[in-house]
């Protein structure tokens, strides 16, 4: 009789599985605009901003609900490392997907072309070229039409740590052959590492490879240049820095290891973002925020190079509730929020009229990057930009950790690069 | 009633899990074929109970494996990408664009070197893993099967691993493993010892992920040794001890040939898990550093989801492929196992 027992209980088991499936169906809150024009409904907004950042970020979401009390907004953070993936699982089985999300500038083309995204309402379009930092608008946009909202721009800068440059009795360095002396000076005073190389993320081999005049790819003549002679150059410089002694790296966990190196003053130098600032501050060595200094990132043999990035609001196509996206995307791209989010995390904003606010002015970092993202390499913006990251990824750490030579590295990053991009040169 | 209703439970299902059951259900099942028709009407007739009983399960097991394994071989045979595929999202309706492209996808996959690369690691890390595990296993199971005191603390001790879910395990370690703040390397660093680079450096990484994977592999393992021990009977001990037969000799000709049964299953399941032991060596090292610890379901993940467009066709490709290799690996395993007179 056991077995028939089991059996019953099995059916019985699957029976219940199956009326809980059916049960979970949608709050059904998500009516949209009523008749009268007023929102109501639920946003969720997945961001994906870090953890120094995201108790900001959730507060001024949040905040949404003044305007439209019959709005909800559910803000989920999303971790960005995983996010480009997660945000595609959800957008292409459309359960449980989000309605906003924050998507680095290099997705935007990507979603948009695999159809996840809505096209902004003409009026918002119209304004994005109007009032934005064009290079910034130009990454909301795919084919000529407008998906996404830029939100901040960044790009990237040599911090450091003031305190131990000076003990060390050097200037902060201008280009990498500098940054190698000041290592070396440090390094006899204090003992510590002069430059944390993050290791384990290849956008932060995007500096090196401007420094040599290379790029990833070139959109224009539909050419891989990875593998070219900059390139190669590139994946040496990486390699030098860290058998030289002059940068400690990891090839897991970088952004960790690399903050708290910094905070701590295991490292006197990081090459990093505004997105870093916040957390920075936040270190036993920058309770003093006069002892961050910023400076352009350390030139190559050939030039300074820093790419420009940053974050774009984009409503996912299949949202039920469009029309209150759209409002929660205005609201969080408003100058009143950008200059919020400049103040508390030292982002920069992306509408140009925002950097006249005297709260921006004030800040110290914002008015370091804004005229380092004015010169900033744009990256070119086709769907597959984010998706060479990977296989670089791969080779990077393989060259900085002695894996593969530098030339080797960049051969099969190029290989990698042209499995991609099919029929490009 | 009671028995009769049993009784007929426990013949069905002889008959239904066929040859595994051993030579009296074979032989009954081989009558049941040569008498077609009639054969099978009264063998639904008898067997209705259990033909019902099992309906469900058959049906899940369709719905959720074999569904997905037809339309996974079906793909692979096909250009489908995420770019292709048809989909609605809100008011973008996308017909499906994507070919038959026969056995193409195969012919890329095996000329490309990363597959063969990726083979030797997946094989080199399953028989690290496997053996030492089930070494390790062996001499704990052992040792616990004695008497003494406080043994169930010990062994509630060595199972906790398993108790454990799986990534948060793998996260614990990948704290202790890091080189800059990391417990093992501070341990390290106290000893005068430089700091190892646990998941920055191939040979160091490989053998950080292998040591993960034993760690949670053990305590299944000794369960299940430790159950195999405890059926062996204590009457062949006794006798062996009194013919005068050393701890090593009894260990050799009693243990070990009592546990043939437990270990060869154990050793196919954890062959088979190992070799698709996705969530440590995604969870720890991410296949890094550069690409030397992906295993061949580790890069099947990465065709699929990393690079975009997704691509299905060919992450299908891998995973038909990886299914071919175990099942060849079960088959030749079975028959070995069959030339040795087990009957399994």
């Amino acid at each position: 009789m056991r077995r028939g027992i089991a059996a019953t209980a099995l059916v019985a088991a699957l029976a219940l599985a199956a009326t809980a499936c059916g049960g979970d169906t949608k709050d059904g809150g998500n009516s949209g605009a009523k008749a009268d024009g007023e929102l109501s409904g639920t946003v969720t907004w997945w961001d994906t901003s870090n953890d120094a950042e995201k108790a900001s970020f959730q507060k001024i979401a949040e905040a949404f609900t003044a305007k439209h009390p019959k709005v909800t907004v559910k803000y989920v953070n999303v971790p960005y490392g995983d996010a480009q993936n997660k945000v595609k699982n959800a957008f292409s089985s459309g359960s449980e997907a989000p309605d906003v999300i924050r998507a680095d500038v290099g997705w935007v083309a990507d979603f948009a072309s695999l159809g996840y995204l809505a096209e902004v309402p003409a009026d918002t379009a119209k304004k994005v070229d109007a009032d934005f930092l064009p290079q910034a608008a130009a990454s909301g946009k795919f084919e000529g039409k407008t998906y996404a909202v830029p939100q901040v721009i960044d790009t990237m800068g040599l911090f450091y740590n003031k305190k131990m440059l000076a003990d060390a009795g050097v200037e902060p360095p201008k280009t990498l052959e500098e940054v190698k002396t000041a290592a070396a000076a440090i390094k006899a005073k204090t003992g510590k590492a002069g430059l944390y190389l993050r290791g384990d993320d290849s956008y932060w081999f995007l500096p090196l490879i401007y420094g040599e005049g290379g790029d990833l790819v070139d959109a224009k003549t539909k050419t891989v240049t990875v593998d070219n002679a900059a390139g190669v150059k590139a994946f040496k410089t990486a390699r030098d820095l860290v058998t030289s002694g002059a940068a400690i790296t990891n090839a897991t966990d970088g952004w960790a290891n690399m903050q708290t190196a910094f905070k701590s003053g295991e490292a006197a130098m990081m090459i990093n973002g505004p997105w870093a600032v916040a957390d920075s501050y936040a270190g036993d060595q920058f309770k003093d925020k006069a002892n961050l200094g910023i400076a352009p990132v350390p030139a190559g043999s050939v030039k300074a190079g820093a790419p420009q990035g940053g974050h774009d609001l984009a409503v996912y196509a299949g949202s039920k509730n469009i029309a209150a996206a759209n409002a929660f995307v205005d609201y969080m791209t408003s100058q009143e929020v950008q200059v919020q989010s400049a103040k508390e995390l030292s982002l920069l904003p992306t509408r140009t009229a925002a950097y006249e606010q005297p709260e921006v002015k004030a800040s110290e970092m914002v008015q370091f990057f804004k005229p380092a993202v004015d010169k900033a390499v744009e990256r070119a913006w086709i769907p597959e930009n984010g998706s060479l990251f990977a296989p670089l990824q791969v080779e990077y750490t393989k060259a900085i950790t002695g894996a593969s030579s530098p030339e080797d590295a960049a051969k099969a990053a190029g290989v990698e690069f042209r499995k991609i991009l099919k029929g490009w040169k | 009633m009671a028995a009769h209703t049993s009784q007929s439970v426990a013949k069905a299902a002889g008959g239904e899990t066929g040859p595994d059951t051993g030579p009296a259900a074979r032989g009954r099942s081989r009558r049941t074929d040569n008498r077609n028709r009639p054969g099978l009407k009264r063998a639904l007739a008898t067997h209705w109970y259990a033909w019902a009983m099992i309906t469900p399960v058959v049906l899940v097991l369709g719905v959720i494996i074999g569904w997905p394994l037809v339309r996974g071989v079906y793909l692979s045979l096909t250009d489908a990408t995420e770019r292709n595929v048809s989909r609605t999202i809100g008011a973008n309706h996308i017909e499906a664009t994507y070919e038959f492209i026969g056995l193409d996808n195969y012919a890329d996959v095996l000329a490309d070197p990363v597959f063969l690369q990726r083979l030797v690691w997946t094989v080199l890390w399953t028989v690290a893993c496997v053996s030492i595990t089930f070494a390790l296993g062996l001499g704990l199971a052992t040792v616990l099967n004695r008497e003494f005191r406080g043994r169930s603390a010990y062994r509630m001790a060595l199972i906790l691993p398993w108790a454990v879910p799986g990534f948060v395990s793998v996260f614990a370690w990948r704290f202790l493993f890091n080189r800059d703040n990391g417990i093992l390397n501070k341990i390290l660093e106290g000893g005068g010892i430089s700091a190892v680079p646990w998941l920055d450096d191939p040979t160091w990484a490989k053998i950080a992920v292998i040591s993960v994977n034993v760690w949670l592999g053990v305590p299944f393992m000794m369960v299940a040794l430790l159950g195999g021990m405890q059926s062996i009977p204590g009457e062949l001990y006794e006798a062996a001890e009194m013919d005068g037969a050393t701890p090593w000799q009894r260990f050799r000709h009693i243990t070990l040939p009592g546990l043939r049964t437990v270990s060869m299953t154990v050793i196919l399941l954890s062959t088979i898990w190992t070799f698709n032991m996705f969530p440590v060596i995604f969870l720890l090292t991410r296949g890094g550093p550069g690409d030397s610890t992906e295993i061949l379901v580790t890069q099947a993940f990465r065709e699929a989801f990393v690079s975009s467009p997704r691509d299905f066709a060919v992450s299908a490709t891998w995973g038909v492929l990886i299914l071919l290799l175990l099942t060849m690996f079960a088959l030749v395993y079975r028959r070995s196992l069959r030339k040795q007179g087990e009957v399994w």
